[in-house]
């Protein structure tokens, strides 16, 4: 089946089975593989876009429902060469590790903080409770929001939160 | 501009980080070749079974099939090699018979995923049921075996008194233990606890990509793996090939923690399909079949003993166990409960008397998961000591501070012979202490009490070993022998100056996401004084690292860390021979900085690196005689490991009424030597206390009496999400090491090894009041709330 639709500002089609998954036709028709996948069983959000404005769990999707649609994949985060807010925070705050489940939880970080200039720690990790992340204990990801946050209201992040100051004993 | 950054103490951006966030990291699933075809795996449903037969003609016939493998076509190659091979070594493909649910039992390349798992569901296989061995204590009991003619299930028992027959000469401490049990002012507190199993869970399944090239007979394979170079020595074994002809590259890794610490028959079975079938091979996992097609941890069931007078002085601890290590060994699973033992006695200068049998059962095999041994060892320790603590009625911490190995007891050995380096561990916990207000946390839990709410304090304390070493511990098995690879756990760094002043740096690690990138160019630019921007580092990839062990053990920083610094020293010294030329100073007065390098005490007598390098390279510039270019390797073996520990608390509420657990506060206070990058540190932190409280509340790997997995996806087997984790409070105090160079000890397992005794130490403080005195994990709210009914009566 034909589908096309308009992925991070281009309009680009292809011939798909009616089984593809989305994730599929983006990483392997598109070859934009910064979406993940970690679970196909949407659980784990490393395959997290964009679809029409709304955060969804692309391997839970097919490409023939995405047909028409505006999809934006973390490969489209970014204008350029200035990093979306979320991208900024993620390597200022040390918001990644192995980077595995990190595009999921950008979009999804990006999506909340278009719907939520100024949420609280506790709406944060609400909101982000539907990507997984196996190495961070989410504490510098929320972090990582809190900074892109202040950012994008043209404030001034707080300072980082690490251990540096702590004065040791020996 | 030019900067250095501070080799110890520096907080600097990671480097891995700009492909990462741009969703641009490359990730073995995000490589494509020419003409590749994809491998599926046809997987038993029965724990314990015969083979009667195989049919593979459907799936043959199907359009884009392009081959269906069973043992018949693989047996050859013999079975997955193991490092430390006790018991029954995994075939490629199940041989006759399948030894638990999930065990591969034929293999399918197509043109694509799909159609290769069409054509796997096609294969049809007839089966005999035989019955299947899954619980622990049953194996060792029972009369059913795990595989068909075993004498016994147990594979060995390990014994804390004779661990090492023949290097250790050790005193057995249980006839002393046994004596203390008959004083008359003494208590005796015991309790089995499980340990549960638990399902790794890397958010990136593992993939591999093989690719064999018959006009060079040289494989290229990409794979999610923790050690590059063992895998490239066993499938050159495995394939009669010099290992110089293998070619492994482990690109980004989405997580390790242990799992890919491993060969699997996937490995092997794509290089052997690709040179078949002369295409490139790839293999993706799926995370449904991830719980059988790779390595699980923990499943321990254990008697923990401590015998000590009324006063808090431990005169025993004894823990009898039994420690599942399913179906097949593969790389280390049945010395994971040593590395338990290395840490057996925690933090305590007191007698041991440890054994702990090894099963094999009709389940997945269990190998390392991110402590590997140790956060078992110190679980048992942690809470049979808060249990101690309950019945003498003195405080957890003032137990735990009367039995502490002192700091003037370092370099201390153990029980089993062992030697730490160094430690502090009073003044670890006294930081804490002081860090939390420990007494006004207990005054406000009394208060919470009054008003009817059950706040828990739980603290434990943990010694974590890393950086496996001596040289020795190879011929234990702590080496890389089996996959011939002869080497101990030594570590490599190389650093090469280019002609253009810019400096590669090559590192023998496979990390998943530990940051080695950032923090070793942290070392180099440090040393060299050259812009951290202009070192590049690399890893994971055989063909540039002259040798590598790989990432496991929370070794890298402490070990290859040390080679790297080794390799910029030995760089720096030649490199201030030709400064010395260049500025006609005396190669002693030569200091590096800023760029370049420069005459002490006159900073404006400089020259730049690239300056530098280029007389390197054009060795008519430099000092007569002088060998040209500028780079050196560096393998470091250290004398001894490294023995990080720390003190964790935690504060909890629990509803009875649900038996809900909310977790109020955490706080670590870690000693990991000398930091190079806090920030990396912390997050290290951070993950692994992340995974022990995964592990106390939530996580448990459950099969059902045929063996089936109940937990297979991440619903039923979840771990934790933001919303079930608090922000993480950390300390910290330094007591470096003096085993290497940097001071450093590593810290990438600790949080887990103190994590899941700290939560569960203080639910139960918090439901004590209803005379609970243990609770094995996960702490679901059923199972406290089962808890506070059955001790109420």
């Amino acid at each position: 089946m034909q589908v096309t639709m308009t992925v991070n500002g281009r309009e680009v089609s292809g011939d798909v089975e009616p089984r593809t998954l989305l994730v599929h036709f983006i990483r392997e028709n598109l070859r934009l593989t910064g979406t993940h996948v970690g679970c196909e069983t949407s659980y784990c959000g490393a395959c997290t876009i964009q679809v029409d404005g709304n955060a969804v769990k692309s391997c839970t999707m097919l490409a023939v429902q995405a047909d028409g649609a505006t999809v934006k994949t973390v490969e489209g985060l970014a204008d350029g060469d200035q990093l979306h807010a979320v991208q900024e925070g993620f390597w200022e705050r040390h918001g990644l590790q192995c980077g595995y489940c990190t595009p999921g939880m950008l979009m999804s970080a990006a999506s909340l903080l278009e719907q939520n200039a100024s949420p609280s720690e506790d709406e944060i990790r609400h909101a982000i409770e539907g990507n997984l992340c196996r190495c961070t204990g989410y504490h510098n990801i929320v972090r990582s929001i809190e900074y892109a946050a202040a950012k994008l209201r043209g404030e001034e992040p707080a300072p980082p939160d690490w251990t540096l100051d702590f004065e040791g004993v020996s | 501009m030019t900067t250095s950054v501070s080799a110890m103490g520096g907080i600097v951006r990671r480097k891995e980080d700009p492909a990462l966030i741009a969703g641009r990291g490359q990730y073995v699933d995000d490589i494509r070749l020419n003409g590749e075809a994809v491998m599926a795996f046809v997987r038993s449903p029965f724990a314990h079974a015969r083979i009667n037969s195989i049919d593979t003609a459907a799936a043959e016939s199907m359009p884009g099939v392009l081959a269906v493998y069973t043992i018949e076509d693989v047996r050859d190659l013999g079975p997955v090699l193991a490092q430390v091979p006790v018991g029954v070594l995994r075939p490629l493909l199940a041989d006759g018979a399948v030894h638990h649910v999930g065990e591969a039992v034929a293999a399918v390349v197509a043109e694509n995923s799909y159609v290769a798992r069409d054509a796997a569901d096609s294969v049809m296989v007839d089966y005999d049921p035989l019955p299947a061995v899954v619980d622990m204590k049953a194996a060792v009991t029972g009369t059913d075996r795990a595989h068909e003619g075993a004498e016994s299930n147990v594979l060995v028992t390990w014994f804390s008194h004779d661990w090492w027959p023949g290097v250790f000469e050790l005193e057995d401490h249980r006839p002393a233990i046994a004596e203390a049990k008959q004083r008359d002012d003494v208590v005796v507190v015991s309790q089995e606890m499980l340990n549960q199993r638990l399902i790794p869970t890397a958010i990136e399944p593992r993939a591999v990509l093989a690719d064999w090239n018959h006009g060079y007979d040289r494989v290229k394979l990409w794979s999610s793996t923790q050690m590059p170079h063992a895998l490239a020595g066993a499938v050159a074994k495995t394939f009669g090939l010099p290992s110089n002809e293998v070619h492994v590259v482990a690109p980004e890794v989405g997580g390790g923690f242990g799992a890919k610490l491993n060969i699997y028959p996937d490995e092997i079975l794509t290089v052997f399909a690709s040179k078949d079938l002369n295409r490139p091979v790839r293999w993706t996992e799926t995370r449904r079949e991830s719980a059988f097609s790779t390595i699980q941890g923990r499943g321990w069931v254990a008697t923990a003993t401590i015998t000590g007078t009324r006063d808090g002085e431990i005169l025993g601890y004894e823990l009898d166990g039994i420690a599942d290590m399913g179906a097949y060994s593969q790389n280390f699973t049945v010395a994971i409960p040593v590395l338990g033992l290395f840490v057996a006695q925690g933090q305590y200068d007191i007698p041991l008397a440890w054994q702990v049998a090894c099963v094999q059962t009709n389940t997945q095999t269990t190998d390392a998961y991110r402590g590997a041994g140790r956060p078992e060892a110190s679980y048992y320790i942690e809470r049979i000591i808060d249990m101690y603590a309950a019945e003498i009625g003195m405080d957890p911490t003032e137990v735990r501070r009367k039995n502490f190995f002192k700091k003037e007891d370092f370099p201390a050995t153990t029980a089993i012979g062992l030697t730490m380096d160094s430690g502090d561990y009073e003044t670890n916990l006294d930081t804490l202490i002081a860090d939390v207000d420990y007494a006004g946390l207990r005054s406000m839990q009394a208060a919470a009490r009054e008003e009817g709410r059950y706040i828990g304090i739980g603290v434990g304390t943990y010694v974590e070993v890393c950086g496996f070493a001596p040289s020795v511990l190879a011929e234990f098995g702590f080496g890389w022998d089996a996959y011939g690879m002869p080497t101990s756990f030594s570590g490599s760094g190389l650093v090469r100056i280019n002609p253009d002043g810019s400096a590669t740096v090559i590192i023998g690690t496979g990390p998943s996401g530990q940051g080695h990138q950032t923090t070793w160019a942290q070392v180099v630019s440090d040393r060299l004084g050259i812009d951290f921007d202009n070192v590049r580092v690399t890893h994971g990839n055989t063909a540039e690292s002259p040798t590598g062990v790989g990432t496991f053990g929370s070794r890298s920083a402490a070990v290859d860390g040390a080679a790297t610094y080794e390799a910029a020293e030995k760089v720096s010294k030649k490199a201030a021979d030709i400064v010395a030329h260049m500025l006609e100073a005396s190669a002693d007065d030569i200091r590096f900085a800023d760029g370049g390098a420069h005459v002490a005490g006159s900073p404006g007598h400089k020259v730049t690196w690239a300056e530098i390098a280029e007389v390197a390279y054009k060795p008519h510039k430099g000092p007569e005689g002088f060998e040209a270019g500028l780079e050196a390797h560096a393998v470091f073996s250290p004398g001894n490991a490294t023995w990080p520990f720390g003190s964790h608390l935690a504060v909890v509420e629990v509803d009875p009424e649900t038996g809900n657990v909310e977790i109020l506060r955490y706080v670590g206070v870690d000693d990991c030597g000398n930091r190079i990058n806090p920030m990396i540190v912390d997050g290290q932190i951070h993950g692994g206390i992340a995974q022990g409280i995964g592990q106390a509340m939530f996580e448990e790997a459950i099969y059902d009496e045929d063996g089936n997995l109940l937990t297979g996806s991440l619903i039923d087997y979840p771990i934790p999400t933001a919303g079930d984790l608090p922000a993480f409070e950390l300390g910290w105090t330094n007591t470096p090491t003096d085993v290497n160079p940097m001071g450093v000890k590593g810290i990438g397992e600790a949080g887990t090894i103190g994590s899941a005794q700290t939560i569960v130490n203080a639910v139960v403080d918090a439901v004590s009041p209803f005379g609970v005195k243990h609770i094995d994990m996960p702490l679901r709210p059923k199972r406290v709330w089962d808890a506070i009914q059955k001790a109420r009566g």
